[in-house]
């Protein structure tokens, strides 16, 4: 029992370390945002940029799709979609509230899904 | 798409920040011919390659003329070739590069950009002013740097003819062949001949040189998207023949004798290049280039009984490190440069030929908060064997105080060593003694040219009465602090050559103002101001041959593009001169005397150009339709070997009105 629980152990810490290890100092990602214009752009890739362990961060006006690359060790797409929304734009799963959204410029009034 | 995208990318990390520009004009390029950008930090023109068909002829000097910051001089008798000038200052205080690698430097100074043809080009950029420290220290009143066709962008078969009242005829044939999803290459052919003797003015002599050219580049392009690599490797040679001087000179039996004054000028040149560039697997932003450049350019001449032979063996690498600090809002670019130049020249058989070498490192860091500010600060350290340790920093600052104004900011170093005899061959053609007055420095005995630039410019763009307008001004200064000064100030039978002692300086002011003024009519306007003062032996005056005012006008009308892409083009281009200093004459008896001042006058250009479908135009078109001719362009001609023999004073037209015609081809 205790050698099945030192190896059940021994095996969780050797998984956890391999995702450690897996964590990419350079992960790609695509994630929906809305948003209107040049000006939304700006805030967005504002936003995105003041996340630390963002490389990269440029929002297609047309396709209203956020490139990023980040540092996964030191932040996860969460924490952007976080950023991104408390400034008023909405993510796929992390929404801006009411208020952060009424507070947006008269152009970037996007319409909410 | 995505191929296309890293490709894109590829390019901008790989080369320098004046690069960056590339992808904006290839979205925009369409709408203009000339774009000025209200986010990019340096203060850099985009010119396209549409913008280049409005002046048809022929090469890349003569593909400046609807630029309004880039002066062409007129072609002086003797070469045929055109001089640019920018702020003022000539070529050789440019840096002059093609895909980023310095082209026209040291013995090609004089006619190097006569010897790329125009259909080659895909775009140019211009930078006023202190330039990016990645390519070198040379540059002092700006950069500009030309980008051949692509391979892999090139299509099939390309085919331009050309012909002039002033007899002179061009072909350009350009051959694409992609040889696999990796692999394209191109080839182009140009030749180009002037085969009748023109004398418009009667005064003896040709008004511009008998001439033929043979011209040809290979371009191999590489690019793997799925690894990030891509290279470019050319191969390039080029032979160009003159001949001018008096009528009645027989090359075979005259030369170097005084029975008839007459001039030779051959020039052959051999370049290679490559460039590596590696973009970092997951990491757009991070890349490696490695660019190479070999050349021999190899000039002999003869001008009456002067003689002069240059031959330059360059080698040129850059090795280029572009990546970021915690993210894309702070760049930096990092990297070695190493050049090797050695000169074997000759004037009137003196050995005054010389090796030179330099190493360098340089570390420029851009700043942009992808809003309203930007900027790059740049600094480079360097060894010469004749310059010796120094460095070189470099500023450019962007801001837009509102959403359609941009401020921009640079300053910046300069040091060269002055190719004195190379850059100054035009005065070959006169009687003139060459004196060079100092001796205790390394280059000629003269000591190197150092200068700072500081500018600035503002753009607005707005509506008037409902037209898209944009006005910009801008200031730009270049302080000498020493010059390789050239003295025709003092005497019309010599040319002093000496350390500057005291002062010089060119404040350049110009104000831009374009409109459209209905759909497909656009007006661009500018208006110039020069202040180039040096303190030369004799006292204190304008640089010579440089007007004090400017006006530059074009006019460009384009109908809708109908079916199968037919269309009419028009354009106008009309450039007023204000009196311009001229070398002194005083010396001269009063025959053989010019006014100090030189008038006034207006040369006008236009040309038509008719697309039949979008494979097949033609164009015909005028170069000075005003037939405005300079009033004596050779002193002296009754005897040329005589003192006061002078071809090199040359302040307007000498050849007359000019009209040409021709057409393009392609296979899609």
């Amino acid at each position: 029992m205790k050698n099945i629980l030192f190896g059940m152990l021994l095996l969780m810490v050797t998984f956890s370390a391999q995702a450690q290890e897996q964590k990419n100092k350079n992960a790609k990602f695509t994630t929906e945002v809305n948003g209107n214009c040049e000006l939304c752009k700006k805030r967005i890739e504002k936003a995105a940029f003041s996340v630390s362990g963002v490389k990269s961060a440029v929002w297609d006006i047309d396709t209203h799709q956020l490139n990023l690359i980040l540092n996964e060790e030191k932040t996860t797409l969460l924490d952007v979609k976080k950023a991104v929304a408390k400034v008023g734009h909405d993510t796929d799963d992390v929404k801006a509230t009411d208020e952060e959204y009424d507070n947006l410029h008269g152009c970037c009034k996007y319409e909410r899904k | 798409m995505k191929k296309i995208t890293l490709f894109l990318l590829l390019f901008v990390s790989i080369l320098s920040f004046s690069q960056k520009k590339l992808e904006d004009v290839k979205i925009e390029g369409e709408k203009k011919g000339i774009r000025k950008s209200l986010t990019t930090t340096s203060n850099t023109y985009m010119v396209s390659s549409k913008e280049l068909l409005k002046a048809a002829c022929c090469n890349l000097a003569e593909s400046f003329e609807t630029n309004p910051s880039i002066d062409v001089n007129f072609a002086d008798a003797l070469t045929g070739t055109k001089q640019i000038k920018m702020l003022g200052l000539t070529s050789p205080y440019l840096m002059i590069t093609e895909e980023n690698i310095p082209s026209v430097r040291g013995a090609s100074q004089a006619y190097g950009l006569s010897f790329t043809p125009g259909t080659w080009v895909e775009s140019i950029q211009i930078t006023k002013g202190a330039g990016s420290v990645v390519n070198g220290f040379e540059s002092i009143s700006g950069q500009i740097n030309t980008e051949l066709i692509k391979p892999m962008k090139d299509i099939p078969f390309f085919l331009n003819a050309y012909g002039a009242t002033d007899s002179r005829y061009e072909l350009n044939t350009h051959f694409n062949k992609k040889i696999s999803d990796k692999w394209a290459t191109s080839l182009y052919i140009h030749g180009n001949t002037r085969v009748a003797k023109n004398d418009m003015n009667h005064d003896g002599f040709l008004d511009n040189p008998l001439g033929k050219q043979i011209n040809m580049v290979n371009r191999w392009q590489y690019s793997n998207p799925e690894t990030g690599w891509v290279s470019f490797i050319n191969f390039r040679y080029m032979n160009d023949e003159k001949q001018t001087g008096q009528l009645e000179f027989d090359k075979n039996r005259d030369k170097l004798t005084t029975n008839y004054w007459g001039s030779e000028i051959n020039t052959n040149r051999f370049d290679f290049s490559s460039k590596v560039g590696y973009v970092f697997k997951d990491m757009p932003y991070q890349s490696i280039g490695f660019q190479n450049a070999f050349s021999n350019h190899n000039q002999d001449s003869y001008f009456g009984l002067n003689q002069y032979a240059i031959e330059q063996q360059s080698y040129y690498s850059n090795l280029i490190f572009n990546s970021i600090i915690n993210n894309t809002m702070h760049k930096f670019a990092t990297g070695l440069n190493f050049t090797y130049d050695k000169y074997a020249e000759f004037v009137n058989q003196n050995d005054v030929g010389r090796t030179d070498n330099s190493v360098g490192g340089f570390f420029e860091y851009t700043y942009d908060n992808n809003d309203k500010f930007s900027y790059i600060l740049g600094g480079r350290l360097d060894y010469h064997n004749r310059l010796g340790v120094f460095f070189t920093p470099r500023l450019h600052v962007r801001y837009n105080p509102w959403e359609n104004g941009v401020l921009r900011f640079s300053a910046g170093r300069g040091k060269r060593a002055a190719n004195i005899f190379a850059e100054n061959q035009n005065l070959f053609a006169s009687s003139r003694t060459f004196s060079i007055l100092d001796t205790n420095g390394k280059i000629y005995g003269l000591n190197p040219e150092i200068a700072w630039n500081y500018g600035f410019s503002f753009t607005h763009n707005f509506k008037l009465f409902g037209k898209t307008a944009d006005a910009t001004i801008d200031f730009f200064r270049t302080d000498f602090q020493n010059q390789a000064v050239v003295d025709v100030m003092q005497s019309a039978q010599q040319v002093l050559i000496y350390n500057l002692n005291g002062r010089s300086f060119a404040n350049s002011l110009q104000f831009d103002f374009n409109i459209e003024l209905k759909k497909h009519l656009n007006i661009r306007t500018a208006y110039k101001y020069y202040d180039i003062s040096t303190d030369y032996l004799s006292g204190s005056f304008q640089r010579p041959l440089q007007a004090k005012h400017r006006f530059f006008g074009n006019l460009e009308y384009a109908t809708h593009i109908k079916e199968k892409g037919k269309q009419w083009k028009f354009d106008y281009t009309l450039n007023w001169l204000g009196s311009q200093q001229l070398p002194t004459t005083t010396t001269n008896a009063i025959a053989d005397r010019l006014p100090n001042f030189a008038p006034a006058f207006t040369v006008m250009n236009a040309q038509i150009t008719r697309t039949f479908s979008s494979t097949f135009e033609m164009y015909v078109g005028g170069e000075n339709i005003g037939n405005y001719r300079q009033d004596k362009a050779v002193l002296g001609t009754s005897n040329p070997f005589g003192p006061t023999f002078d071809a090199s004073i040359i302040y307007a037209p000498i050849f007359g009105a000019m009209y040409y015609a021709g057409l393009r081809f392609k296979i899609k």
